[in-house]
């Protein structure tokens, strides 16, 4: 599998950390009762297709990645820094 | 239909094999069942058994949606064991394990488990520590446990790297010898043949494609082979659980569905007696009777349903294998596969009823599952029977995770790729 | 001259004949000839022996589909088992010796297994061998009993037990256009793609390149085959965007056009070429990719179909043609197709007699019947063979009238005396590398073959036979649009050279299988039968996996290559299907299999790098005896002669408290924390408040996972306003740096702070003890190190021996204690200058061991106590969570189950009975080292206190502190320990802390 990192080029699976599903957003602790709290850490968005998740190129730049890949055939279909939000 | 022995076999030999009969029966669906478990996996297969065996429940049905057994019951590297750390887990598995020593005479079909044993390579003081609370553990929870020297490990497991100037030098290992392997489809067919023979309906090519409801309460499921009806609807698709969940309105769980690759060699001679762990990575291997090396490590680590892995992964296993064995460097890899995980956010399963009402879920098994197989079935039977778990899956139900409950024997918290 | 080689003729270099051994006798082959060739040559028939039946089983094939001819090389005492005969090419020196047979190939015991033949039917095992249900063999013990007969009789070759002393490799390759296979459509299709300027790569599995041109006999624009396909290969070879790769076999194709290779360097010589490896383990990443993968021919089912002397009809003109060698000296051939009779002509031209053609058709075409005739064959159209004669060797054949259409044999029998059969029941396309890329197989009824479906976007292309393509011309005119469409250009058709071949029909008929009684195998390895299939069905295994995974089917080391599509025609006819209804099983990597070794590549001897900190000879030359921490090399003690690992801690942890010590802390993770919001930053992500810190002040800090769990603890410095320095556990660094990063991508992308891992930067030594400020001020410049200028958690910066350094005053052992750090280039100058300096105080450097003692004395807990099941309040550090902030977990850190009041908690234990703990041992209230009691805990860490004279230990036990002042017993079945405990506070040794703060 590779992944186009915005800024390094594509590279190998080998050179990413996975880091889960990017449909999460962590709750903020002002507001947030347990049930969000519960939520965010425990429960996954977890489809069989396509699927916004967490990469991190660790062995490149260590930026995280929204990436949007499919479960099903692996084929990486949008790729974005997460500092920036939505995936290209 | 006939029993199987020595006896029966030789008749049917001299008959050509001509006596023989299906191992299990292809009836049509019946509009309805009190029971209808969704998976015709080992889990889905032995539910039924013991649902009909235990409690008396036959009019039960098993939903597949392709062949049965073509789940991870079919693609796994068949250990069986109970070597855990925490209480529930040795509880659990132990008696899974009891079930297992019975099994085949149980079902009349013989599924080879083969009590040869489960190494554990420890390789650091520290590794060493780890092993010996595990041990220390099983043996307090009932089980078997016994540490080896690097002498007497040399004598049980030859060709074993155990030199000094090893990468990693074995200090020791954790051995279960009632621990061992079994064979994986046995383990599925024998539980298909015995339970038909108790009045299951096993449903093979006859996929979920939605549930039925009446006031909030599961009643039954939409089937490519028609609706059926039900007054309970197990499922027991670990690896699709997500999937078949979200047919029922169900869209988050505590579960991701992750790749494991899985390897065998060519046949080869006896080679290993037991099974060995490296400690110093993931790997586990062992020798299947028709003489394959069998071995597996970690999952690739990212949502897959692909049943297909990637080459980082199949490197990395086999760097460890020749770093344990350096003579099977000149051994060859025959297969490897993939089978799709269900990995829980603390690493262990979930045997539970709801989260609907009408509706039992058992899932979350990561790659544990295969030696479960006794158990899990016993347990969920129990638990659709009588609306309530066992005592031995009671801390294995959905709402550990909101209570903080959990059973995290790797100790890595709610990120699966490290359980 | 060896008994059937051909006078002339092949590709073998007659003038450098090749000794080698087989089973310790030697024989001569020629340079270019494969074992398989040679012992062919030489007149060896027999050449294994079967799996289950040990039947006596001979050359099948040619190529890596070989079934029945797999032998163990020897190299010294190095052994590698289940090499197919057709892939050995031989060289001087090379020692074979055959498998699965005992005493000798030619007088196998193991053979008695055919006498119970009717009872080792598919299955069989499934049946039988439960034994009773009570008594000494009850539960699983009969079984194990018999399967240790089986495993001996199952498996193939022996591995051995020497380490391998090959090396091997690892090689990254990319290129715009990869082709698979170097047959006339792969070379055609390299040449287009590498003419429009691609990078190509061009992999061949055999020795060398042209495939069919090899042994077709055909020509190609002229030049006979062979030759075109050398001289193609040659200028390919030249060009400098090509690299052509034989003896490579491309095994996997993985996402991204990620495909494996496998290159054997160094097996067909003595040894590998100096600085190559064995084997080379090729990662391709590719744009695109050509399979030009070529067929596999299969056989027809016939009863006796197994017997030596009976081969594939492609696999016998291959002999002949390439290598020179008559299979046998009279022959027949049985076909389904006129593939065959091309083989029937060249076999006659080499030499042999072809006695009969056999063909299941009764129309046949022109050219096939001018083939036969140039034969001088007896042409038996509408026919079949229903039996073969032989021992180990075929000696006849028997032939009946058969009428393909209704599969119905009539009239007599007839029997013909050949001691050699060329099969053919048409060819499987090699589509398994597009298999693996997902693309599921198509039936084609014509063609009689699974194909791969059209490509979409799936980034590979095909030509030639893995189509399903019979001739040259088409395969050529294929491959070159293949190669231009890879290489981006329009796929025109344009102009291939002409191709001189008979004009065969490519189409097989249907027949697979010949209805005649007997035992006729499918699958040759694993001695499945057709009735084995016809078994499966009829005890309702039906699917074709199903069957595969109860007869065996196709699992043995050639992976069906020849038996699939037999098995799944035995299995359409029983279920009264087409055979297209049924569908096939989806190939998986490998395409053949691939040697371990190869894909540990470097790894293999070398699994992990290992991380040595700047002083790690220093410690080495002065006794260290080291152990392993993740990847790290750590001293566990400095061992004095006669010393005992005991002994050595001891000595150490008690020169700390009485003097002074020094300990390599260069391991512990260095995150540099840098911004305008890493003060705010670190307050989030610690339980406690570093807002506060004064610049120049350190403070302890704990991390939760956002699960409210323990994670790590560490010291952070403030070295300015915006600049700190976190510390971290050794083992925890990678974790906790990613944890950072995440949380600053993905759930604070706003914080404007900047992470930089510096483990590797900084060395460090820590200084502990009441002579170690002595020891500072000694050595130290451009600073004072007073309790002044230097208080507990204070940070100063100053030179030792020139170096500049920056001291932090903390504490792990509970002593007066200092973290120096120092660039890593000058960590053994300051290493051996604090030592130099410590000299005069009787320092001593100490070990893990010692470290490891001093903590446990103090309580302060490390990763063996946050193990990741423990809270912060199991670990007694609730006065480390900040009530005044949110920070990572503390949401979720007070639910029930994590603060129920049989929480396992932090306590320390005394031994009682004077006698060692032991790590992992557990605590029980009652109980006899025979009568195990309930666990309530276990011990984390455990030494001999030199301070307390006492063997003592860190548990986490039910309950916690109400146990403190309480007996309990350590219970350590494992070590066979038992004895009494008193359960006392984690704090042991100087529980105020004055020796630390003074």
């Amino acid at each position: 599998m590779l992944i186009p990192c915005p800024y390094c080029g594509p590279r190998d699976l080998a050179e990413y950390t996975y880091q889960g599903d990017a449909t999460r957003a962590r709750p903020d602790p002002a507001t947030a009762g347990q049930a969000a709290w519960n939520a965010y850490v425990y429960e996954r968005a977890n489809p069989a297709g396509p699927h916004r998740e967490h990469w991190q190129h660790a062995g490149g730049c260590r930026a995280h990645l929204v990436v949007t890949r499919d479960t099903v055939s692996h084929a990486v279909l949008a790729v974005a820094p997460a500092r920036a939000g939505e995936p290209s | 239909m006939a029993e199987y022995s020595a006896l029966a076999l030789l008749k049917n030999a001299l008959g050509g094999h001509r006596g023989w009969k299906p191992a299990w029966r292809k009836p049509e669906p019946k509009p309805a069942y009190d029971v209808v478990i969704v998976g015709g996996g080992g889990h889905g297969l032995a539910t039924a058994y013991y649902l009909a065996k235990e409690h008396g429940i036959t009019n039960v049905a098993v939903l597949e949606k392709g062949w049965l057994g073509s789940g991870n019951i079919g693609r796994n590297t068949t250990i069986v064991r109970s070597n855990y750390l925490l209480p529930e887990s040795i509880r659990f598995y132990d008696f899974s394990v009891k079930l297992w020593e019975e099994l085949s005479h149980a079902l009349n079909y013989n599924v080879m488990f083969s009590q040869r044993g489960v190494l554990n390579l420890a390789h650091s003081p520290a590794q060493a520590d780890d092993y010996m609370r595990r041990g220390n553990a099983m043996r307090h929870g009932g089980g078997d446990a016994e540490w080896l020297t690097p002498a007497a490990i040399a004598r049980k497991v030859p060709g074993l790297d155990l030199s000094g100037s090893a990468r990693f030098p074995v200090v020791g290992g954790l051995l279960q010898a009632r621990a061992g392997t079994a064979r994986h489809d046995a383990v599925a067919w024998g539980y298909a043949r015995a339970a038909d023979r108790r009045g299951v309906d096993i449903l093979e090519n006859c996929e979920v494609t939605g549930f039925l409801r009446e006031g909030g309460r599961i009643c039954g499921v939409e089937t490519s082979r028609g609706t059926i009806r039900a007054g309970k609807v197990a499922v027991a698709v670990a690896g699709s659980t997500s999937r078949v969940m979200a047919l029922a309105g169900i869209e988050r769980l505590p579960i991701e569905s992750h790749v494991l690759q899985a390897f065998v060699s060519e046949a080869l001679k006896p080679f290993v007696d037991c099974v060995v762990t490296f400690g110093a990575g993931h790997l586990y291997m062992s020798q299947s009777d028709k003489g394959g090396l069998v071995f597996g490590g970690d999952i690739d680590g990212y949502n897959s349903y692909a049943q297909r892995g990637n080459l980082p992964v199949v490197e990395e296993v086999m760097s460890e294998m020749v770093a344990m064995f350096p003579s099977l460097a000149r051994v060859r890899l025959l297969r490897s596969w993939g089978g799709v995980m269900d990995m829980s956010m603390d690493g262990s399963p979930i045997i539970t009823t709801g989260p609907l009402p009408g509706l039992y879920l058992n899932c979350g098994w990561c790659y544990g599952g295969f030696k479960a197989t006794p158990a899990s079935g016993w347990t969920f039977a129990w638990t659709i029977a009588r609306d309530a778990p066992h005592a031995l899956n009671a801390p294995f139900t959905l709402d550990r995770f909101q209570r903080g409950a959990l059973i995290d024997e790797k100790g890595q918290g709610a990120t699966p790729r490290l359980h | 001259m060896s008994p059937r080689r051909a006078a002339a003729g092949g590709l073998v270099d007659r003038d450098r004949p090749v000794r080698f051994t087989f089973d310790g006798r030697p024989y001569t082959g020629f340079a270019g000839d494969t074992l398989a060739s040679a012992l062919l040559a030489s007149g060896v028939t027999l050449c294994g022996r079967s799996f289950k039946y040990h039947r006596p089983r001979g050359v099948f094939a040619a190529g890596l589909d070989e079934p029945n001819a797999l032998v163990t090389v020897l190299r010294g005492a190095v052994r590698e088992p289940n090499v197919p005969a057709t892939q050995i090419e031989i060289h001087p020196g090379l020692r074979v010796e055959s498998q699965n047979r005992y005493p000798s190939l030619a007088y196998d015991v193991g053979a008695v297994n055919q006498l119970g033949g009717p009872l080792l039917a598919a299955g069989f095992y499934y049946k039988t061998f439960m034994g009773p249900v009570v008594g000494p063999l009850r539960g699983t013990r009969f079984w194990m009993l018999c399967e240790k007969a089986i495993r001996r009789a199952a498996g193939l070759g022996r591995a051995g037990r020497e380490p391998d002393p090959a090396r091997y490799e690892r090689m990254n390759a990319f290129c715009d256009v990869l082709v698979v296979g170097a047959g006339p459509a792969g070379l055609e299709a390299a040449e287009a793609a590498a003419k429009a300027g691609k990078r190509v790569i061009l992999a061949e599995t055999e020795p060398a390149a042209g495939g069919s041109a090899l042994w077709s006999g055909e020509t190609i624009g002229g030049t006979p085959a062979a030759r075109w396909a050398q001289e193609r290969a040659a200028r390919l070879a030249a060009m400098d965007n090509v690299r052509l790769l034989t003896r490579t076999t491309v095994w996997g194709y993985y996402d991204n056009n990620v495909l494996a290779a496998l290159e054997r360097v160094g097996d067909h010589g003595p040894a590998a070429a100096p600085g190559e490896p064995r084997h080379r383990h090729w990662t391709v990443r590719a744009g695109r990719v050509v399979l030009a993968t070529g067929a596999l021919e299969r056989p027809l089912v016939f009863p006796g179909n197994d017997r030596p002397g009976v081969m594939l009809a492609g696999a016998a003109e291959r002999y002949a043609v390439q290598y020179g060698v008559l299979p046998a000296a009279r022959l027949a051939v049985f076909t389904n197709n006129d593939g065959a009779y091309r083989a029937a002509a060249a076999l006659a031209r080499a030499g042999a007699e072809v006695a009969a053609i056999v063909d299941t058709r009764s129309t046949l075409s022109d050219a096939a019947r001018a083939l036969a005739a140039e034969t001088g064959a007896e042409l038996l159209s509408g026919h079949a063979v229903v039996a073969t004669a032989g021992r180990r060797a075929l000696s006849g054949i028997t032939v009946q009238a058969f009428e393909a259409a209704g599969g119905r044999l009539s009239g007599p029998r007839r029997a013909i005396a050949v001691d050699g059969l060329a099969v053919s029941g048409g060819w499987s396309p090699a589509l398994h590398l597009a298999s693996q890329a997902g693309a599921a197989p198509v039936w084609d009824e014509t063609r009689q073959a699974f194909l791969p479906p059209q490509p979409s976007g799936r980034g590979w292309l095909a030509a030639g036979a893995v189509l399903g393509t019979a001739g040259t011309a088409e395969a050529l005119a294929e491959g070159r649009m293949a190669g231009r469409r890879a290489a981006g250009q329009r796929a025109a058709r344009s102009r291939v050279p002409a191709v001189a071949a008979p004009a065969l029909d490519p189409h097989p008929a249907e027949v697979i299988a010949i209805p005649a009684p007997g035992k006729a195998f499918v699958d040759l390895q694993h001695d499945v039968t057709v009735e084995d299939i016809r078994l499966a069905h009829r005890e309702g295994f039906v699917a074709a996996e199903h069957v595969k995974r109860y007869t065996t089917l196709g699992m043995a080391t050639d992976q069906g290559k020849t038996s699939n599509v037999p098995g799944l025609a035995v299995l359409a006819a029983a279920r009264g299907k087409p055979l297209g209804a049924l569908g096939t099983t989806r190939f998986r990597p490998p395409y053949a299999p691939v040697s371990l070794g190869a894909l540990a590549a470097e790894r293999y001897g070398h699994l992990r790098p290992e991380r040595l900190t700047p002083m790690h000879d220093w410690h080495v030359d002065n006794g260290a005896r080291m152990e392993d921490a993740g990847l790290w090399k750590r001293p566990m003690i400095y061992g004095q002669p006669g010393e005992t690992v005991a002994q050595a801690y001891v000595r150490e942890a008690g020169r700390v408290r009485a003097a002074v010590g020094i300990i390599d802390v260069s391991t512990l993770g260095k995150i540099a924390v840098k911004g305008p919001d890493a003060a705010a930053f670190l307050d989030r992500v610690y339980t406690n408040t570093f807002s506060t810190l004064p610049v120049g002040k350190a403070r302890y800090g704990l991390m939760l996972r956002e699960d409210g769990l323990a994670m790590d603890d560490g010291t952070t410095w403030r070295l300015g306003q915006d600049d700190f320095l976190m510390t971290t556990t050794t083992a925890n660094a990678g974790k906790v740096m990613q944890h950072l990063e995440y949380l600053l991508d993905v759930a604070w992308p706003d914080m404007k702070v900047h992470l930089t891992s510096v483990t590797d930067q900084w060395a460090g030594a820590a200084l502990a003890g009441p002579q170690s400020r002595a020891v500072l001020a000694a050595c130290v410049t451009g600073t004072a190190v007073d309790n002044e200028t230097l208080p507990f958690m204070g940070i100063v910066r100053g030179a030792i021996d020139g170096a500049p350094v920056t001291i932090c005053r903390l504490s792990f052992s509970g002593e007066r204690a200092y973290e120096v750090y120092c660039g890593a280039g000058h960590g053994l100058a300051v290493w051996e200058a604090l030592m130099e300096a410590g000299a005069a105080h009787g320092i001593v450097p100490y070990g893990l061991e010692a470290l490891g003692a001093l903590r446990i004395e103090k309580g302060h807990v490390t990763g063996a106590e946050i193990d990741g099941r423990t809270t912060a309040r199991d670990l007694h550090l609730d006065w480390m969570l900040s009530k005044k902030k949110p920070f990572v977990g503390a949401a979720m850190m007070d639910r029930e189950g994590l603060t129920g009041a049989d929480r396992h908690r932090l306590v320390g234990v005394v031994a009682l009975d004077g006698r060692p703990l032991g790590g992992g041992a557990h605590i029980v209230e009652r109980g006899t080292a025979e009568a195990l009691g309930e666990s309530i805990g276990h011990i984390t860490a455990c030494c001999y206190s030199p301070a307390l004279q006492r063997h003592i230990g860190l548990a986490l036990v039910r309950g916690g502190k109400a146990r403190h002042g309480s007996r309990a017993h350590v219970s350590d079945p494992l070590r066979g320990r038992f004895g009494p405990v008193e359960i006392v506070s984690h704090h042991f040794f100087d529980p105020e802390g004055s020796r630390m703060y003074g």
